[in-house]
Order: C-alpha cells, then structure tokens, then sequence
C-alpha cells in the first residue's frame, strides 16, 4: 500500500481522537479520559509522520536528524514533565502561560528555519511563514509577562495605564505592518529580524497593562494565538493535521475565551483594551472610606461558628496564596462532625483563574458534592447563619449589584450579605484586584478577623477544640 | 499539498473548533486550557518535518532541534499538568455517605 496514504489513514484518526478529545474536557465525566485520549493522538501523530518519512522511497531519516530529533525530544519532554509535576497546584496558571509561550517559540522557530533555509518562494508559504513569526512572537513574549505578573516578578508600570500605552502600541503595531508588508515584497534578513523584534515588543505592550483578575482571560486568548501560529506552521511545512488542529485549537480557546467574559461580565475589549479595573476607578472615585468596620478575634469567631447550624465558605485567592486549603479542611471537618452544614460558594473567577478553587479545594479532599456554583448557592444564603469570606473580595461585593456608578456594576457576585453573619478573613484592609472599596465590609453583619488564612484557621481549629466541637 | 485543499482544510477545522464546545462548567475551564494549550504544541510536527528534510544543513537541525524541545516541552507538560489537575475531581461518591 501507499506509504502517504497510510499516513493519511493515521492523520485521519488523530484528528478525530484529538476533536474527540477537546470535546471530552469540556466534560467532567469524561475530562480524565479525553485529556489521555489527546495525548495519545499526538503521540499518533508523530508515529504517522515518521512512517511517513522512513517507508518513502528516497526519503529516510539520516542518522544526524535521528540525532537531533532525540536530542529535542529528550531534553524539552524531560523538562516539560518536571515542572509538571513539581509546579504546586496554586501556580496553575503561570504554568500554562509559560507551556503555551513555548507553543508559540516552537511555531517562530519553525517559521525562521524555514525562512533561511527552505524557503521554496511561494506567495503563500511566505505569507504562512510570515503570519507564523508574527504570531509566534506575540503569543511567546505575551505569555513570558503574563506568567511573570502572576508569579508576582513583574508590577503593572504605571505608565502603561496612561493613554500613551495606546500610542505606543499603535506604533509598534504599525511597524510590525510594514515589515510585514516589505516581506511579502521581498525577503531579506534585516527586515524579518524588524519582524520578529516589534511582534515581540507587541506582545509585550499588549499585555502588560492588564491586571490579575483578567489574566486568564489573556491566557486563554494567547491559548487561541498558539493555534494559530500552529496553523500557519502548517501551511509552512504543508502539513494537513497541524492546519487542521491548529485551527481548532484556535477556534475552540477564541471559544474559550468568551465563556470566561460572559463569567466576569467584561468584555474582551475591556479586557485588552480598558487596563486594570483600578486605573478606571480611580477616576471615577467611587471608592471613599470605610465608615464602619467591626473587627473580631478569632474566639469570638469560633463561638458563633460553634452555635450555627450551615455555614458556608467562600474561598479566595487569598487561600490559594496562604495555602490554606488543608487547614481550611480540617476546620470544616471540625463542624461537621458537630452536624453543621458546611458548604463552599464556588465564584466562577474566585482565584486568579475560573476553576482554580475547585483544583485548590480538591487537593484539600474536599468532597465535589459540597462545592456550590454561584448561582445554585446564592438561594442559600438568606437561610445560612455563618459565611466565612477566605481571601476573597470583588466576589462578595454588593456594590456589583447596588451602585450603577461602580466599575464592578454588573459582575455577577456571592449575594453573603443576606447572611445572619460574616466573618472576612483578610490580612488588612487593601482592596481586591479591582481596586475597589467593599462595601460588605461597613454592613452591620459583617466583622472583620485580620490575620494570614492558614494563621487564622489554625488557631480557629483551636478554639474549636477548647469549645469542644467536634470531640464527639 | 494543494493549497486549495489546505485552505479548505482551515476552514473545516475552524469550524469544528469553533462547534466542539458549547456550555463548559466553570470547574473545567482551566483544565482545557490547560489541555488545548497541550494540543496547540502540535507544532512538534512541524519542527520534526523541519528535522528530517534538513538533511545535513547543521544550522536547520539546530534550529529545528530547539523548536521540538519546546513544542515537546508545551505538549508534555501540558498533558501532565492537565491530568494532575483532573486527577482531583476523581473521587468516589460513596465517600459522602459515612
């Protein structure tokens, strides 16, 4: 039989298993096996392409490219498995910016390679070639910053919330046109260098003026922007499956992307356009001070925990940062072995991306069963006697609901207000990611416990204990 | 390969992309990322492709060399850190009833 048609049977199958794949992670039943099943479609895939290339008569492998080949292998999935498995499930996200960065560096360089050194002098493969390096770029620098500003490496400059970012951007984004524009004409080194340096500057200056709480969102589109580049590397090297699952990977994260607005209200104008939340509330002043908090300890705390009968928890990045999800665990277990109905209010962009609580608090042994999505949970909390607020803060503000004026206006958020009591957990008084004064905090009903998460919940395990809750 | 056919294929692929998820619950949305980011390191192909037909123009092994070490870096940690966050959610129901 024909070796290329063998290859095509082989391609066939990995593009199903591979849509089959994407299709299962959207799933819960089904993630486990749909995230294996696409691992081992591109492993498929590669088994097809060596086919290809060592049955074809007058093609081969020479031993030099066997060498490089394992070299490449070797030394990227060695180290691609290792920060896998040492990354701690708090560092998620910066752990799939930085995997998706190198997505993109692998299209560049393909894009390079091919451009010194194979270019066969097609309109189109330049065109692919040149769609690659730009988007290359773009998704390897913009992914760099965003895995070093959620890693904490790198501040938001105040200069890129001014309007001048627009400008400079602009600009670069112009020269980036007529680089690209030279090159369709006529190829030479210095320009394609122009190229790949003011893509990468553009990366840069798109993504740098974006603040935490719209980060995945960033992510999950420079996720898009991988597909992509993988795309236009396919018509680079000819390649019907990288076309193909490129372009899928890029529709089904544009996709992706949306489904995480629509969970934040934003746009995704707003998103790579509008700044930090902060810089806009500034502006619009509709912060103003805190009139009347009522801070509590820890024992009063535990006393009123110890006579509710529901609770329920609302978990925050803060947990995620305090790495308190264990104790938070052992806290609840605490009461429910004193049969207080303990569940946990699951926001949908609680942490710093939409299902980091879940991952978090499953880490923890939580039961699946007692995490509640918002809008399931929030009929619950006019009859819940304690909510306890654990490093979360835009999430439980009531002014996303009350005050028209506000940036957060909209946003859909725990209703913990309507609670009997609320207890925040919070380090200190600072605002969340948007910038933005709480105004749950000055209600009547809510104290204040200030302290680190872990602290706080361990020595609120104690007083528990002395209480005797849960010795039973 | 006939372009053509190539775009044809782009758009097919396109459209399958954009049809393959509807409704995702919010717990999800980080493991497919995480898993269509895996997906996206397909590249891998072509810096094999790059590889193979470089023959023995040792700048373009190079090249192409670090080109497969990141895509397999994408591809592999990618799979890994998305199985490790599923590996989570797997729990047996019969633990609630104690």
């Amino acid at each position: 039989m024909d070796i290329s048609l063998i290859q095509s049977f082989i391609n066939l199958i990995a593009v199903l298993l591979l849509a089959l794949g994407i299709k299962g992670l959207s799933k819960v039943r089904s993630a486990k096996e749909a995230n294996r099943l696409a691992a081992f479609a591109m492993f498929l895939s590669i088994i097809g392409l060596l086919t290809y290339y060592l049955g074809k008569p007058g093609e081969g492998i020479t031993q030099q490219s066997w060498l490089w080949i394992i070299i490449g292998t070797f030394v990227g999935s060695l180290f691609g498995a290792i920060l896998a498995k040492r990354v701690p499930m708090t560092s998620m996200p910066e752990t799939v910016a930085l995997f998706n960065g190198c997505g993109g560096m692998s299209s560049l360089l393909v894009a390079i390679g091919v451009i010194f050194f194979q270019r066969n002098e097609t309109f189109i493969q330049d065109i692919s070639i040149l769609i690659s390096i730009f988007v290359g770029s773009i998704t390897f620098s913009g992914s760099i910053i965003a895995m070093a500003k959620l890693q904490g490496w790198l501040s938001t400059p105040s200069w890129t919330q001014s309007k001048i970012r627009h400008f400079i951007n602009i600009s670069i984004a112009i020269i980036s046109l007529v680089a690209f524009l030279n090159l369709i004409q006529s190829v030479n080194t210095s320009t394609i260098w122009l190229l790949v340096i003011s893509s990468t500057i553009l990366g840069i200056g798109v993504t740098l003026p974006i603040g935490g709480a719209d980060m995945p969102v960033v992510i999950s589109l420079l996720n898009s922007y991988s597909g992509i580049a993988a795309a236009a590397a396919g018509f680079v090297v000819g390649s019907q499956l990288l076309i193909v699952a490129g372009a899928m990977v890029g529709a089904a994260g544009l996709i992706l992307t949306q489904v995480m607005c629509k969970g934040m209200n934003r746009s995704l104008v707003s998103v790579l356009f509008g700044g930090t939340l902060s810089s806009q509330s500034k502006k619009l002043d509709s912060g103003g001070e805190y009139t009347n908090i009522t801070s509590c300890s820890v024992e009063e705390c535990a006393l009123t925990l110890e006579a509710a009968n529901k609770v329920i928890i609302v978990p925050g990045y803060g947990l995620a940062v305090a790495q308190a999800q264990h104790t938070l665990r052992e806290v609840a277990k605490i009461l429910e072995q004193n049969d207080i109905d303990v569940s946990y209010a699951i926001h949908p962009v609680a942490g710093r991306m939409p299902g980091h609580m879940n991952v978090l608090l499953a880490e923890a042994d939580v039961p699946y069963e007692q995490l509640k999505e918002m809008d399931n949970i929030n009929p619950d909390f006019p009859a819940t006697d304690v909510v306890l607020v654990l490093g979360a803060n835009d999430v439980v503000n009531p002014q996303a609901k009350s005050d028209q004026n506000s940036p957060l206006y909209g946003m859909p958020v725990l209703d913990v207000q309507e609670a009997r009591t609320v207890f925040v957990i919070k380090r200190g008084m600072s605002a969340g990611y948007s910038g933005i004064k709480n105004d749950l905090f000055d209600l009547p009903n809510t104290s204040m416990v200030f302290g680190d998460a872990k602290q706080v919940l361990s020595e609120l395990m104690t007083e528990l204990k002395e209480l005797g809750v849960g010795a039973k | 390969m006939d372009f053509a056919q190539a775009f044809w294929v782009l758009l097919l692929g396109s459209l399958l992309g954009l049809e393959l998820i509807g409704k995702v619950p919010p717990t999800l949305h980080t493991p497919l990322m995480s898993g269509a980011n895996a997906v996206s390191g397909i590249t891998m192909l072509a810096a094999l492709t790059l590889i193979i037909t470089a023959k023995n123009n040792l700048p373009l092994l190079i090249i192409g060399s670090i080109s497969l070490g990141f895509a397999l870096f994408n591809v592999v940690g990618g799979f890994v850190v998305t199985d490790r966050m599923l590996a989570m959610f797997n729990r047996k129901p019969s633990k609630k009833l104690k």
